[in-house]
């Protein structure tokens, strides 16, 4: 039975006492009140402390304070409770109980999202798998390996390692972030065009719902009876259940991998260059681009060697047999010069091909030397329009008066733009907000998407409404009812509401700033 | 009635431009829905009909996608097509093949009319899927006409989209019981520079050891079967590394036109082994497909064997009783699936325990509330 509780709020930006969102996240008409919390928080625990140990129940605000955001600090919000439960039964338990009670649950891994969506519920109770943290079995002959949610990413390819297999899909924070939030958020990597995202290299997962049953998803064959369920549930950022343990494909390590940097004069020689190898019937281990301010920045970190005077770097990699490799970089090497590379350098040892990686996968740190902070988008493009992207961001970094550095996962035309600015500036955060959007915006413009590995969470809810119509969010709501009919996993997130998005509709077309708003839907 | 193809102008602008249908069969398909919710009618989504037999009998008046066809876009640079329901398969993959590109997971072509629709439809991938992924690994974007006559998209034409739930893979297998698929985007992927197929003679067991064994090297196993004592490989990659992998395997070489012709055979089900399992149909056996993890001991059940994917798919003719096939399946972590039989009583697919069964209701709900297609098309009471 439920007992009596204050209305759910079902926009997670909304604010409350101990809220300290940034300026993105304006305090909801529903935000609940300290009395309302504190009273609510009681209430939980009171129903929580039987089913846990002791440890393993935070609940005073200098133990939930931690929890307050993940990878995404701009959005905070401090939970009513945090719990850490230490088997599956205690994960039951605890999901049975927020059931009766009525109350949100917000699954957290390592807390490396970087879109929010394990930012905690005003009302709710974060749900931390950190302590599932062990490997289960790894079987060579079938080449997959069964670990607990909380096992991080890197972790599972070094278990495999000793067998010359590895899991291929490797974020950029693989050190720290966890299976499970993988397949909560469909993580890809540099890697992905070849070998595909996390959702091409799960086989099973098992987890519970949101009343606390247990649930299989995949097998350990290569489909399962019925709807394939496995597809939605990766990538539905905890909103579908709650997952416990993956089974995970393992692939067998390429003996060689090697990669050419190229340097490039001209934006759109760069761009084309991309879809040249592409055309030319190769994909690519990885195929990266940077572009000169990047370069700039990411150079004085790393001291890689990069061509400083290059408009765009390409970073294109093969990976394979000795001979395949040879062959290969032969090819890629012929199309990126008849592409007008004005300079190439192909790494000579595995030393060589890391330093020219160092820069790349130190996109981020580095951009936060230049500048007081940055804000990174992740939208995709078709590939042919990366050019037409980068000289669109050139421009808009005239209309917002801010500077914007660019990494790209070219491959799968992935744009990682870095907008720099200073936080404690509030019309710069205004601006960079703008700009962020405009970039989204442009981005479904050209047949793209507002996220292509970072999620939705709450960062992005107001661009789902430009990338959806009504119709297909409300689908997607439906979704989400088959699933948790009571509504409770990670409430608010991915999914604007109506609401939301009829107040962002009119926002931007005050703005003028709604692309194509009066052309036909089909 | 609102005209589909104009969205009121005060409404957000709709997903990925270039995907957007004009083609005004898709009155024609809306119309018809439309028709049978006002008529509490219900709808059999039928392309080319090549696929009848798979899962449960269909039921319902004909909505015939293939007024709904033709390839919408296609640029090989971005690996990416995307094509109408009613295009003809053999057409998609002929205009692939102009590019020197392919559909990697080689779904089966049970006759001429086979249509992209009922490919995404049936979810059923080729010889390679072990290694290269099933059909729904290669969907990036859906179309879908819904039970409530909404024309909605999903995904895209991009390789990485996580905006929302992934609602087009989902497509893939649902046998058109969450709506009419319209259109999808497909990845696709340019043709390997070399291929080579090696057999050898092997009991089940050293066959499956091996095959195991192999594709956990870097080597390009690209499919493999096993049926009668003989094991049979395709290496598939670049030039180089199929080289030196014939070296490391061994086995005797099969000559190419007679290796595609025997892949071409099992991808279509035209083979010596499919063609008896038919017969064996019409005289009241069953062709059972088992999906089993590629590491399943050989499993007890009587009948003639077939195995493909690294051990994975068991192709099962046996007139044992259905629920000793199901066991048997079971009991190792996979399950069967009735394929092809004259007598579907014991259910196309394995059952669903909770709370997937309710799980598969509620969504069914949330696409199709009146249940207006296939229905029971994947299970009796869906």
């Amino acid at each position: 039975m439920n007992a009596p509780l204050p209305a759910l709020v079902t926009d997670a930006t909304a604010t409350a006492d101990d809220t300290t969102a940034a300026a993105p996240a304006p305090a909801g008409p529903d935000a609940p009140s300290a009395d309302q919390r504190a009273q609510r928080r009681a209430q939980v625990v009171a129903e929580l402390a039987p089913l846990l140990p002791a440890h393993a129940l935070l609940s005073r605000s200098e133990d939930t304070v931690p929890y307050e955001c993940d990878g995404l600090t701009a959005y905070r919000q401090q939970p009513l409770v945090v719990v850490l439960p230490e088997t599956e039964d205690q994960v039951a338990a605890v999901l049975r109980a927020c059931d009766r009670l009525g109350v949100p649950v917000v699954a957290r891994g390592a807390g490396t999202g970087l879109s929010g969506g394990a930012l905690p519920h005003a009302l709710g109770v974060t749900l931390s798998l950190a302590k599932f943290n062990r490997i289960l079995k790894v079987d060579v002959l079938a080449r997959t390996a069964t670990v607990q949610c909380g096992v991080r990413n890197l972790a599972i390819s070094e278990a495999a390692a000793p067998y010359g297999l590895y899991y291929a899909p490797d974020p950029s924070s693989q050190i720290a972030c966890s299976i499970g939030g993988n397949v909560a958020e469909n993580s890809g990597g540099v890697h992905c065009l070849k070998y595909g995202l996390t959702v091409h290299n799960v086989l099973r997962v098992r987890g519970y719902t949101g009343q606390g049953e247990p649930v299989e998803f995949g097998s350990e064959a290569l489909d399962a009876a019925g709807l394939d369920l496995m597809s939605v549930l990766v990538g539905s950022e905890g909103m579908l259940a709650v997952v416990t343990e993956v089974t995970v494909k393992l692939v067998p390590k390429p003996l060689l991998a090697r990669c050419i940097m190229a340097s490039f004069d001209d934006i759109r020689q760069a761009g084309d260059a991309v879809a040249n190898v592409i055309a030319a019937g190769i994909i690519p281990a990885g195929l990266e681009m940077m572009d000169k301010p990047m370069t700039a920045a990411v150079e004085d970190f790393v001291h890689a060697g990069y061509d400083l005077n290059a408009q765009a770097i390409l970073l294109c990699e093969s990976d394979g047999t000795p001979e395949e490799v040879a062959e290969e970089i032969g090819r890629m090497l012929d199309v990126l010069a008849g592409s007008g590379a004005s300079r190439m350098e192909v790494s000579k040892d595995e030393a060589q091909r890391l330093r020219f990686w160092s820069g790349r996968k130190n996109a981020f740190p580095a951009s936060g030397r230049i500048s007081p902070d940055y804000m990174c988008m992740d939208s995709t493009i078709p590939r042919r329009r990366l050019a037409d992207i980068l000289l669109a961001i050139g421009e808009m970094e005239k209309k917002y008066g801010l500077r914007c550095a660019n990494v790209f996962h070219a491959g799968d035309g992935n744009l990682h733009p870095l907008i720099l600015f200073d936080a404690n500036d509030p019309d710069q955060l205004h601006r960079c907000e703008l700009f962020g959007a405009d970039i989204l915006e442009t981005s479904v413009a050209m047949g793209g998407s507002v996220t292509g590995e970072h999620g939705v969470g709450v960062e992005k809810l107001s661009s789902m409404c430009v990338q959806f119509s009504d119709a297909e969010r409300e689908q997607m709501t439906a979704v989400k009812r088959a699933f948790d009919p009571a509504g409770l996993l990670n409430p608010g997130k991915v999914i604007p509401t109506l609401v939301r998005c009829a107040e962002y509709g009119r926002m931007h077309v005050k703005r003028g700033l709604l692309p194509f708003a009066d052309i036909p839907r089909f | 009635m609102m005209d589909p193809t104009v969205r009121s102008p005060d409404a957000n602008p709709g997903p990925r431009l270039d995907t957007r249908i004009t083609d005004p069969a898709l009155r024609i398909l809306i119309d018809q829905v439309e028709a049978a919710r006002a008529a509490g009618a219900q709808l059999r989504i039928r392309g080319g009909g090549t696929k009848d037999f798979y899962g449960e009998p269909p039921q319902g008046e004909i909505l015939d996608t293939t007024v709904l066809e033709g390839i919408s876009s296609y640029e090989p640079t971005e690996l990416v097509v995307t094509a109408r329901c009613g295009t003809s398969l053999a057409t998609l993959e002929a205009a692939l093949a102009e590019k020197n590109q392919y559909l990697p997971f080689e779904p089966p072509h049970f006759g001429p009319g086979s249509t992209v629709g009922g490919m995404v439809a049936a979810g059923l991938s080729g010889p390679p899927r072990a290694s290269v992924g099933a059909v729904r690994d290669y969907v990036l974007g859906a179309t879908l006409l819904n039970g409530r006559a909404e024309v909605l998209s999903f995904g895209g034409q991009v390789m990485k989209n996580v905006a929302g739930y992934d609602v087009s893979r989902l497509l893939a297998g649902s046998l058109g019981t969450l709506g009419v698929i319209l259109e999808v985007s497909l990845k696709v992927l340019p043709l390997a520079p070399a291929t080579a197929t090696v057999r050898f003679e092997l009991a089940q067991i050293s066959a499956m050891q091996k095959i195991n064994e192999w594709s956990g090297l870097p080597l390009p196993i690209n499919a493999s079967a096993w049926w009668d004592g003989m094991l049979v490989v395709r290496l598939r990659g670049a030039l180089a590394a199929v080289q030196s992998a014939l070296v490391a395997l061994g086995g005797d070489v099969i000559e190419p036109t007679q290796a595609i012709a025997f892949w071409r055979g099992l991808r279509n089900q035209s083979d010596e082994y499919f063609v008896k399992a038919r017969q064996a149909v019409e005289q009241g056996g069953a062709l059972w497909r088992l999906s089993v993890p590629p590491t399943a001991p050989p499993l007890a059940v009587t009948g003639e064997q077939l195995i493909e994917w690294g051990g994975a798919q068991r192709w099962l003719c046996s007139a044992a009783p259905a629920d000793s096939v199901r066991d048997a399946a079971m009991r190792v972590g996979g399950h069967a699936t009735l394929f092809m039989s004259n007598d579907k009583s014991a259910g196309a697919f394995a059952p669903l325990r909770a709370p997937l069964d309710r799980i598969h209701r509620e969504l069914k709900k949330s696409f199709d509330p009146q249940g207006v297609f296939n229905p029971g098309r994947l299970y009796p009471d869906l």
